[in-house]
């Protein structure tokens, strides 16, 4: 499997669903090679075992993940990837440098795949370097079957295709269109074009993005399937925390970007506001959007109600989750959308928009579409304000996210191999 | 008779410590006394100490005919007092030699003058009995936070007793004019105004080590030159930070043998003589009146508010905090009141600026946040904090038995 991240260190919703898809796969007794772009060097030594192509060598200290780790293999490539960066942003993450650098001085991995080239200058010199390497893994390397998880990754995943002869999955987890609405960036397109043409199969983490799959990539609906994500692969979240905030707290969490919709969050708390003053809105993350959206609650004269958190780690993710009533997620575009399972975990009545891959099989969440501020609002009063609705959320919801299974992703996964083996 | 009025700032705010959203309703620490005792023991090193060394050999060295003033605002006298006793002391030394005159202002540097007299006057008060305390001596002149003056504020001061105040020569105000003479308020109610002459006082404030120009590099001996050309002036105003010397402009530029040099060649080299601004004012005849309609102050281009106050964040958090104004002042909370004043200090409204292209520079200079957005979120944080005491302690009021506001109202 190609990927770009790996937890315990996760920056998003692809590398909880890596995590989720490769244990549940090692359980049905597969074994899993999985190659990442040494991104961010901080991964907790503990879980980590950095394995080179040719000396697969297990050392754990963690009973919990022996017997995962016992069937797989993981090796990194030191790369700049970074997952969830458009090339702009890239460019400037790159240019400031700084932190990377730092990190990478830390890095606790003793030794890394060595390769001859310097770093690329642009995110799509790295996607180029990332296939060499690719190339000369699938070489050296014993398997059947190859899958590669999101357009950074499609070109390593054909490239070893061409040299092995084994069949090629990609995994859709978000398209360009998702990532950056109508106006796309053509060079990503063409690189998720030329993988989605090149595969054998296409693996879409929901109806939605199958949709955008076939309609947008012009490929064939028989080649295109759904295998929605688990979820249960979550710690269960009791974190305890005192409120110091009589009001209720209504949380928007994630990447401060355009396929996240936060602007409609903020038309939508305002809206809240003006009937119903007892409230507390949270703005938890970073990105691209967060000076405009700090700038439009000052404009709008909400920030009384209405508190911005920056960027949040893990645990500081767990505290917004026990602080929070209702959570809300008013994606634009979400191919999938892992944050309101978690939030449901810890116990937080959700809402979601239409637009999202979740709401496919998601029951007790109230579903709006995104632009849709004023549905967004009622649903936010009510579950404020309705106690016996946001009760019945809460009970049912985390039984359902316990229910929606990484073991059923891995089943459908491993007959859609079978099938392409046959 | 021609006068050079020398008059410098010195101010330090309280900055803000890194308040995060999780701090809401747990922490009700809001400054950050490391970065503020670093900063004001760096520059005590840098600038304050060195200078008022100098300026005291000076004072001695001519005999008195050296005459300087100041204004402190009475939050760097706190950090001082906490941080750098050691600069109060300088400062009383100063005080003593009797050619030293301090000015009045708010105490806590702040933008109350364009939003509540009451508390306006409060803190001019607050500020004229710390300088009579700390030096004896009693202010007779006012100067605004950052020279921000308006017709509106000259009554205001006027009221209070001042005899004059300080203020920008904006071209916009002056026309044709020029900043070098004494000059009426609009409506003549006595005080009198004395303006900066930016051109001169920038040539040492800003320009000095300029390398790109052209009276690079300034001399002595050059810039009396420069005084002795212009028209037949009453008096030359030189109004700046005193932090030019040392801090914004390095000891290495030269600044201090610059001015080390600057009064006896003045006075040998001119018809100059040096004047405190309250010797100015019982001297001077005003020549006309100043028409200030709308707020000037001396920062940027525009010499307007707008480095404060004018975007969506400023006036948002410009607005909450003065809405707590009465609640404030009615709960007899001295912990409350102080965070609030010290909330009230221009220079966090100046670091939520968002015109960073034409004077960014100086605006970053002075600014710890990375972008006025950071600024903005930090301090509406504190701000919810600071509510949420408010709310507390006009709850725990009510709970209260009645007799006790009946004894005060008896």
């Amino acid at each position: 499997m190609f990927g770009w991240e790996f937890p315990p260190h996760i920056t998003g919703g692809l590398g909880t669903a890596c995590f989720g898809i490769t244990k549940a796969m090692t359980q049905l007794g597969n074994h899993v090679i999985f190659v990442v772009p040494k991104t961010y060097g901080d991964e907790d030594g503990n879980y980590t075992k950095l394995v080179s192509a040719s000396d697969v060598s297990i050392d754990l200290s963690q009973n919990l993940y022996k017997e995962f780790w016992d069937n797989i293999s993981y090796i990194e490539i030191n790369s700049k990837l970074i997952p969830y960066l458009g090339t702009d942003d890239y460019f400037n993450v790159i240019n400031k440098g700084e932190k990377y650098v730092a990190l990478e001085k830390n890095n606790i991995h003793s030794k890394k795949y060595e390769f001859s080239g310097k770093y690329g200058e642009t995110l799509l010199e790295e996607v180029e370097r990332y296939a060499m390497v690719a190339a000369k893994l699938a070489k050296d390397n014993d398997y059947d079957i190859i899958h590669a998880h999101d357009w950074l990754t499609y070109k390593a995943g054909v490239i070893s295709k061409n040299i092995s002869g084994k069949k090629l999955v990609i995994h859709v987890h978000a398209t360009e269109f998702d990532r950056s609405g109508e106006n796309i960036n053509q060079m990503v397109y063409d690189i998720e074009r030329f993988g989605m043409d090149n595969a054998d199969h296409i693996v879409a983490v929901s109806d939605y993005t199958r949709n955008i799959i076939i309609n947008r990539y012009g490929q064939s609906p028989e080649k295109v399937t759904t295998i929605h994500n688990g979820a249960d692969s979550f710690v269960t979240n009791d974190y305890a925390i005192e409120r110091t905030v009589k009001e209720k707290v209504v949380t928007f969490l994630g990447r401060i970007t355009f396929q996240k919709g936060p602007d409609y969050f903020i038309e939508a708390a305002s809206k809240v506001l003006k009937v119903y003053p007892n409230v507390r809105f949270v703005m938890a993350g970073s990105g691209d959007m967060l000076n405009r959206m700090v700038a439009l609650v000052a404009k709008k004269r909400i920030s009384k109600n209405f508190h911005f958190t920056g960027f949040l780690k893990v645990e500081d993710v767990n505290k917004m989750f026990a602080l929070s009533d209702v959570y809300v997620m008013p994606s634009v575009s979400e191919p999938f959308g892992i944050s309101p399972l978690e939030a449901m975990n810890s116990n937080v009545p959700v809402i979601i928009s239409k637009q999202s891959g979740v709401s496919e099989v998601l029951k007790y969440a109230i579903k709006v579409d995104f632009w849709d501020t004023d549905a967004m609002a009622d649903a936010i009063y009510g579950l404020l304000n309705y106690p016996a609705l946001s009760k019945m959320f809460i009970s049912k919801g985390r039984n359902e996210v316990e229910s929606i299974r990484w073991e059923d992703t891995a089943r459908r996964l491993n007959d859609l191999y079978n099938n392409l083996l046959r | 008779m021609k006068s050079i009025c020398f008059y410098f700032q010195v101010h330090q705010p309280f900055r803000l410590k890194n308040y995060r959203f999780f701090d809401i309703g747990r922490s009700h620490e809001y400054f950050d006394d490391i970065q503020n005792s670093w900063i004001c023991k760096r520059v005590a090193e840098k600038c304050y100490l060195p200078t008022n060394k100098l300026m005291l050999d000076l004072i001695k060295s001519n005999n008195g005919r050296f005459r300087i003033s100041y204004s402190i605002s009475g939050v760097a006298l706190d950090q001082f007092e906490r941080f750098t006793p050691e600069v109060i002391d300088s400062f009383k030394a100063l005080a003593e030699t009797g050619c030293v005159e301090f000015l009045a202002e708010t105490y806590n540097h702040s933008l109350a003058s364009l939003k509540s007299k009451k508390e306006f006057i409060s803190q001019v008060n607050m500020q004229k009995q710390r300088i009579e305390s700390l030096f004896g001596l009693t202010p007779k002149v006012f100067r605004n936070t950052e020279l921000i003056y308006s017709d509106h504020i000259a009554d205001m001061v006027a009221e209070m007793g001042f005899e004059a105040q300080l203020t920008e020569g904006a071209k916009h105000i002056l026309g044709w004019r020029s900043p070098n003479f004494a000059y009426n308020t609009s409506n003549n109610n006595g005080l009198k105004l004395l303006l900066k002459n930016f051109q001169l006082s920038d040539d040492i404030a800003f320009r000095f080590s300029q390398h790109s120009w052209e009276g690079f590099p300034l001399t002595t001996e050059k810039y009396v030159d420069w005084l002795n050309k212009v028209d037949n002036p009453d008096c030359i105003n030189l109004f700046m930070d005193y932090e030019t010397f040392g801090e914004h402009q390095w000891k290495e530029t030269g600044i201090f043998e610059f001015m080390r040099n600057l009064p006896s060649r003045v006075l040998s080299h001119s018809d100059f003589s040096f004047k405190t601004p309250s010797e100015l004012a019982s001297e001077l005849v005003p020549v006309g009146n100043i028409h200030v309609p709308y707020p000037i102050s001396w920062a940027d281009e525009e010499r307007d508010l707008t480095a404060w106050l004018g975007n969506d964040l400023q006036d948002d958090s410009f607005e909450q905090l003065y809405e707590l104004e009465s609640r404030v002042l009615s709960i007899d909370d001295e912990a409350l009141l102080r965070d609030w004043r010290k909330l009230q200090t221009s220079d966090h409204f100046y670091y939520m600026c968002t015109k960073w292209f034409s004077d960014g520079d100086v605006h970053k200079y002075f600014n710890h946040y990375d972008s006025p957005y950071d600024a903005y979120i930090n301090y509406m944080n504190v701000l919810s904090d600071f509510r949420l005491r408010l709310d507390s302690l006009e709850q725990n009021l009510k709970k209260k038995p009645k007799n006790e506001s009946n004894v005060n109202e008896g």
